[in-house]
């Protein structure tokens, strides 16, 4: 109910707040509760036991291990990128700056075979990478190469807007007192640009640990080296091992919800060092 | 949470200000680093794959392209995306509406929460995201032996996948308006009020103009997830041909019949949708971006 | 600015739309889960027993298809896919629909001839052009140096197949002997590069991917591929004794009881078995089980030493405990590697 003291005329909280409620409740949270009602059959020893496999381990070692070095390149790359975009101009820049965004807008299926299509020993880039000992499709390299499409736009675009909101007084005061432009930009720029940045992180990261889409067509799937936790989902449900597939989604549920806390704190943190809105 | 990273945004270009000053400048090496290195990494990870989809889709040529686009399986894929979309998008609309409403125009506890809430389909598997409907809805689920008493299919059939849909795409429009009802505050509606407006009135004349761009761009993602979701509606498909294949689960079958000119022609169908897509967006931002100049000004 | 008026009629031209487009149906409607290499067999099939049923009943009669991973499709029928009959490439892929919620009769082997399988096929190697690393035989499978493409034997029945032939053979090589046959099973999946979901997936990984010296399939889908994909790039070679799969078939009790499709279910089950069925088959190079068919089509099914699940290896209701099951043998061989 609205906080007393602030006192509000406007209409409609209750009818807004309550369909807000019912309409989450109906499509996301009682399905999601689903998920924890049906592995609550296993016992925890049980529900461990599956968790735990060697197998499944292996799977989040793989899911986590290359999201987060997806995230990584993204952040590394995307900050580049996004730099070129504020401050640089050259022919195409608005392409490319429309562009950015396709990874949101192409569906994961498509990105998948195209990749494949690329990065196979017989593919256009494939072709040039085997002999060089590089193995793309079918090996890590692959799903890691599908993790970096997906997440790329998310840094780029929440670098962009905190880069073009900089003052440009804050780096000539920097280069007035002396400062070369590699200090200005490690101790002035890189700290207002870092909640972003980890914000752009963590989102990416977010991003790739639930995809499945497009790295299936890539992985090759080999157990302990490139099967992905959604995969294993999807092979338990193909042994008819309902139980066992919601005690995996419980593991991965529960982490989304944290890196969802996590984003949402470093946005406050974005908002309360730049003094954007979010 | 990708609201942070999708938002509304109108990039003027601003480089020369950059440019032009040397203390915002690099050394000509470092610039063509910078752009060297993040283009090429743009045109390897980005140009490259859409590229490979047009041209392995005409590797057959013209002909070959359009037969796997009129084949009636084809349309019916095509259909049944189109019609998922216009159901789950409205749903997704109002919601959206309702949600930035409460949660930008008025303070209560639990906030936080909710919008954490309001975000957690975009980071859960889409894989998870079927899972929770066969659970619910399948024949072995809570609903199934009641749903099955009364005739009513959900899963494995049309509604299963635009429930799936709407779940995917259940944020988008919802975190477009929060951050831009919450910029806008809410005088203009307060005055509304006071000189004697009812709710719906100060709705439709007051708070839609003033977020009607941002609600188009939300709804435009919306769109572009909405009918290139693969995942969670291959869960819930059941793969029925011409009646449960939506165009992503399409390319899939044609893949899987070594169909490779049809699967990425009717591929290539989906990346033009996108790229349509991008072009709206951008020109939305325009838009955007002129009606903010113009308040400015 | 949006006008209030225009979103209204927009919504309601949106679901106008929806109606519109729901399509006819038909008097009767079948729906048939399959695995998923029988695509172009069904697309044969159904156009032909139509013709047959809507001469005989004055009624019209349309077949859908659904095809994927055999047990991901039996999955989705025990979720709620209203399937009519079921067509899979394994028995425990219908035997499962019996145990979970009692949709097939548990005693629907003896419903059709054959033990309901009209039809079999063989596990067989597909090599490259003129066979550069001499594949003949199971053993090559697992020497040094050469790449074996096989599809994922937890969710594949091609998968499993090709697992259950290589142990098969291990196990005539060493007299039975388990623990060599393992050893044999862990050298042939050490060569494994690439594990596809289902059968389709290794095909394509195999043939336009360029992977692998040899890939372990059904015989109708090596035979398709040499055709439609091969233009003249493969061989097919058949090992010294390989593993028969037959493809057991189910009518749906609870989902035709319901429909009141039984009639027109089992006839076109019992059409797999007439002989214009039969013939059928033998085009797509399954092996049918007619006499006279198969000898009209000998020509395209040498004779090769087989074995079954049930004749060698004990049934199916072992194999999976023993093989398949989570920590099973598979599991073992496959986290040693």
């Amino acid at each position: 109910m609205a906080r007393r003291g602030s006192f509000n005329v406007l209409p409609g909280f209750n009818l807004a707040l309550g369909y807000t409620l019912v309409y989450l409740s109906l499509v996301v949270l009682i399905p999601l509760a689903a998920v924890f009602i049906k592995s609550s059959a296993l016992s925890f020893g049980e529900f461990w036991e599956v968790v735990s496999a060697p197998r499944v381990v292996a799977s989040y070692r793989v899911s986590f291990g290359l999201s987060l070095l997806a995230a990584a390149i993204n952040t590394v790359f995307g900050l580049m990128l996004a730099w070129a975009l504020v401050r640089y101009s050259f022919p195409g820049k608005k392409l490319v700056d429309a562009l950015v965004d396709l990874p949101f807008a192409l569906p994961t299926a498509v990105a998948g075979i195209a990749l494949t299509a690329l990065y196979a020993g017989n593919g256009w880039l494939g072709q040039y990478l085997e002999p060089l000992g590089i193995k793309v499709a079918f090996a890590p390299l692959g799903i890691l190469v599908a993790l970096i499409f997906i997440g790329l736009p998310f840094v780029v675009r929440t670098v962009q807007p905190i880069l073009e909101d900089l003052d440009t007084e804050l780096e000539e005061a920097a280069a007035s007192l002396g400062a070369a432009r590699g200090q200005t930009f490690r101790l002035v720029l890189l700290p207002i640009l870092l909640p972003a940045l980890m914000t752009g992180f963590a989102l990416a990261f977010a991003r790739a640990v639930g995809e499945y889409g497009s790295v299936i067509f890539i992985a090759g799937n080999l157990p302990f080296v490139s099967e992905i936790t959604p995969l294993m989902i999807i092979t338990k449900l193909e042994q008819y091992d309902y139980t066992g597939a919601t005690a995996i989604a419980v593991v991965m549920l529960v982490l989304s919800f944290i890196l969802l806390l996590v984003i949402n704190l470093l946005q406050a943190w974005t908002a309360r060092r730049t003094g954007r809105n979010r | 949470m990708a609201g942070a990273a999708t938002s509304l945004h109108w990039h003027g270009d601003t480089a020369s200000r950059y440019e032009s000053r040397s203390a915002t400048r690099e050394a000509p090496w470092v610039k063509g680093l910078i752009l060297g290195l993040s283009l090429s990494f743009f045109a390897v990870f980005l140009l490259l794959p859409l590229f490979a989809v047009f041209v392995e889709a005409l590797r057959k040529g013209l002909e070959t392209y359009w037969a796997a686009l009129v084949e009636p399986d084809a349309l019916a894929a095509i259909r049944l995306t189109l019609i998922t979309a216009a159901i789950a998008l409205p749903l997704n609309l109002v919601f959206g509406v309702a949600a930035a409403w409460a949660i930008a125009k008025f303070e209560f506890r639990g906030k936080e929460l909710l919008t954490t809430l309001i975000d957690l389909p975009f980071s859960v598997s889409p894989v998870i995201a079927g899972l929770i409907y066969v659970l619910i809805f399948g024949a072995q689920g809570w609903f199934g032996p009641w749903l099955a008493g009364h005739d009513i299919q959900i899963v494995f059939a049309v509604p299963g996948i635009v429930l799936a849909t709407v779940f995917v795409t259940f944020p988008f429009v919802a975190r477009e308006l929060i951050p831009l009802m919450q910029a806008q505050g809410r005088e203009e509606e307060e005055a509304a009020v006071v000189l004697g407006a009812n709710g719906w009135q100060t709705f439709w004349y007051v708070t839609l103009p003033n977020i009607k761009w941002g609600l188009l761009y939300g709804v435009i993602l919306c769109n572009a997830r909405a009918m290139g979701e693969f995942g969670a509606v291959s869960v819930v498909s059941g793969h029925i041909r011409g009646q449960t294949n939506t165009m992503p689960l399409h390319v899939e079958i044609l893949y899987n019949e070594y169909n490779f000119a049809a699967a990425f022609a009717v591929a290539s169908v989906l990346a033009l949708l996108a790229l349509v897509t991008l072009v709206i967006k951008s020109w939305v931002e325009w838009k955007a971006g002129q009606a903010q100049a113009a308040t400015e000004a | 600015m949006v006008s209030p008026r225009f979103l209204t009629r927009l919504m309601a031209s949106l679901g106008l739309l929806a109606v519109t487009l729901t399509p006819a149906l038909a008097d009767t409607t079948l729906l048939n889960v399959s695995y998923d290499v029988s695509r172009e067999l069904y697309k044969d099939i159904n156009p032909a027993f139509i013709a047959q049923w809507q001469a005989r009943h004055k009624e019209k009669l349309s077949i859908n298809q659904s095809h994927g991973g055999s047990s991901k499709q039996a999955g989705a029928v025990i979720g709620g896919l209203e399937a009519d009959v079921v067509t899979m490439n394994q028995a425990p892929d219908i035997d499962i629909l019996v145990e979970r919620g009692g949709l097939v009769a548990p005693d629907w082997r003896k419903k059709f001839p054959h033990e309901a399988t009209p039809y079999r096929s063989i596990s067989v190697f597909l090599v490259r052009k003129g066979n550069p690393k001499g594949i003949k035989d199971w053993s090559d499978l697992a020497r040094p140096g050469v790449a074996v493409i096989v599809p994922n034997p937890k969710t594949s029945g091609n998968g499993r197949y090709t697992w259950l032939a290589a142990w098969g053979y291990a196990l005539r090589q060493n007299k039975g002997d388990e623990a060599r046959a393992r050893e044999f099973l862990g050298k042939l999946f050490a060569n494994v590069p690439v594990l596809d979901g289902g059968g389709r997936g290794a095909t394509t990984t195999f043939t336009q991917r360029g992977v692998g010296d040899v890939l372990v399939t059904f015989e109708n889908e090596a035979v398709l591929i040499d055709k439609e994909v091969g233009g003249g790039q493969f061989d097919v070679v058949y090992p010294s004794v390989t593993i028969e799969a037959p493809a057991p078939v189910a009518v749906v009790d609870k989902v035709v009881d319901k429909k009141g499709s039984r009639e027109a279910a089992t006839a076109y089950l019992n059409f797999l078995f007439s002989p214009e069925g039969q013939e059928i088959i033998a085009k797509h190079h399954f092996r049918p089980r007619d006499a006279a068919v198969l000898k009209k089509y000998a020509a395209r099914f040498p004779a090769v030493p087989t074995f079954t699940v049930e004749s060698a290896l004990g049934g199916w209701a072992k194999v999976q405990k023993l093989h398949f099951a989570d920590g099973g043998l598979y599991d073992q061989i496959v986290a040693k590697r």
